[in-house]
């Protein structure tokens, strides 16, 4: 697998905006971005009302997946191209959702809706939104080997690599949230022990758009993770570790890194787990 | 497109004693521009970033201490550097 299969630039996204077998996906933090503007043909995947199960907190089963996908005109064989806002955060966290239900070709587009707006490229109105022939879309089981959970994590405690990609000061404990957010939360703050602190922004330059290969790789032995290990990404609610996971999973190539979605508003709720303060 | 507002969007809602509030807007001659605002820590460190509002605001729950508030918009990069405390509203008007 190389970089150029999992990752476009604009202008491969330009020049595909009419191949009726490449599907533009907009996946927005900001779920009412989409209704603003988008790119030419794109469709929209609302991360919390059609990723999320209305009543529990998981994802929609396979047979939802697959209801969802059918709806937007996706079929299996497709080319997805996944862009959002926030640095490709949401964008991020839907590919590893394909990923977990098998879809075989999908893609990000290298600095998201960023990127695009800071090289003024061309947005359509909201409302003109493009039409597309439902499909039979068939789902694969989830691939768990990709997706942590939390007893998955506390196991991994001082044996594993902990990649908490959170900002400094919510590592620390200082903050709880992304500060784009209010801070009002009941979870206690601070990370899990042992884990390493790596901003995800550190895998991404100012424009949203990722680093070299070289420069990933550098970084993380800087850092002094180990990828021959197991390796877990977390978060807060598991989006900018999908990024991380991307990252290692899909730019570097390592087999061994799963993403824990439940990440720290599920950890940072748990009764009698250790947590821990402070900076690396 | 309206012009632009001063301050940061509605707070309605918003715990605001408990809240270590950074907001403002960015404009251009004047007028709002649409672009991005980023927040970075004391070290230098990405913490949030948030598009502008059709007006050109922006807001930040942040913690008492130093931040670089960095205006990302279509041709220009502009930092100020504030410091922001628990219970006020830190006003950072950026014009690029």
């Amino acid at each position: 697998m190389s970089r150029s299969d999992v990752l476009v630039d604009a202008d491969w996204v330009q020049a595909h905006l009419d191949d009726p077998k490449v599907v533009v996906v907009e996946v927005d933090e900001d779920t009412a971005a989409y209704d603003k503007n988008h790119i030419r043909n794109a469709v929209r995947i609302d991360w919390k009302k059609d990723l999320q199960d209305p009543v529990r907190r998981d994802f929609v089963d396979q047979a939802g997946f697959e209801a969802l996908l059918s709806a937007k005109g996706i079929a299996n064989d497709d080319t997805v191209v996944l862009y959002g806002g926030n640095n490709n955060w949401f964008a991020s966290y839907a590919f590893w959702y394909f990923k977990l239900y098998g879809h075989g070709d999908v893609r990000l587009l290298d600095g998201g809706r960023k990127k695009w707006e800071l090289d003024s490229r061309d947005l359509v109105d909201g409302a003109e939104v493009p039409a597309r022939a439902a499909t039979t879309y068939k789902a694969q089981a989830q691939n768990t080997s990709l997706r942590a959970f939390r007893d998955d994590v506390l196991a991994a405690i001082g044996s594993k690599n902990l990649v908490d990609v959170r900002s400094p000061d919510e590592f620390s404990g200082r903050l709880l949230a992304p500060a784009h957010l209010p801070q009002e939360q009941s979870q206690r703050p601070g990370h899990v022990p042992s884990a390493r602190n790596i901003p995800w922004s550190k895998n991404a330059n100012d424009d949203g758009t990722f680093k070299s290969n070289e420069e990933l790789t550098a970084l993380y032995q800087a850092e002094g993770v180990d990828l021959a290990k197991d390796t877990i990404a977390y978060c807060r609610i598991g989006e900018r570790s999908a990024l991380t996971w991307f990252v290692l999973h899909q730019l570097l190539g390592q087999e061994n890194v799963k993403n824990y979605d439940g990440s720290w508003t599920e950890y940072g709720s748990l009764v009698g787990v250790p947590i821990e303060l402070g900076s690396n | 497109m309206c012009g632009a507002k001063a301050g940061g969007p509605d707070l309605a809602g918003v715990d605001v004693a408990n809240e270590t509030i950074i907001q403002g807007s960015v404009t251009r001659d004047g007028e709002p521009v649409n672009g991005y605002v980023r927040l970075l820590d004391a070290g230098g460190e990405f913490t949030a970033e948030v598009p502008t509002s059709s007006t050109g605001q922006f807001r930040f729950f942040a913690a008492p201490g130093k931040w670089t508030v960095r205006a990302l918009v279509p041709g220009a990069t502009v930092d100020r550097v504030v410091v922001a405390s628990q219970g006020a509203q830190t006003e950072v008007p950026i014009a690029v």
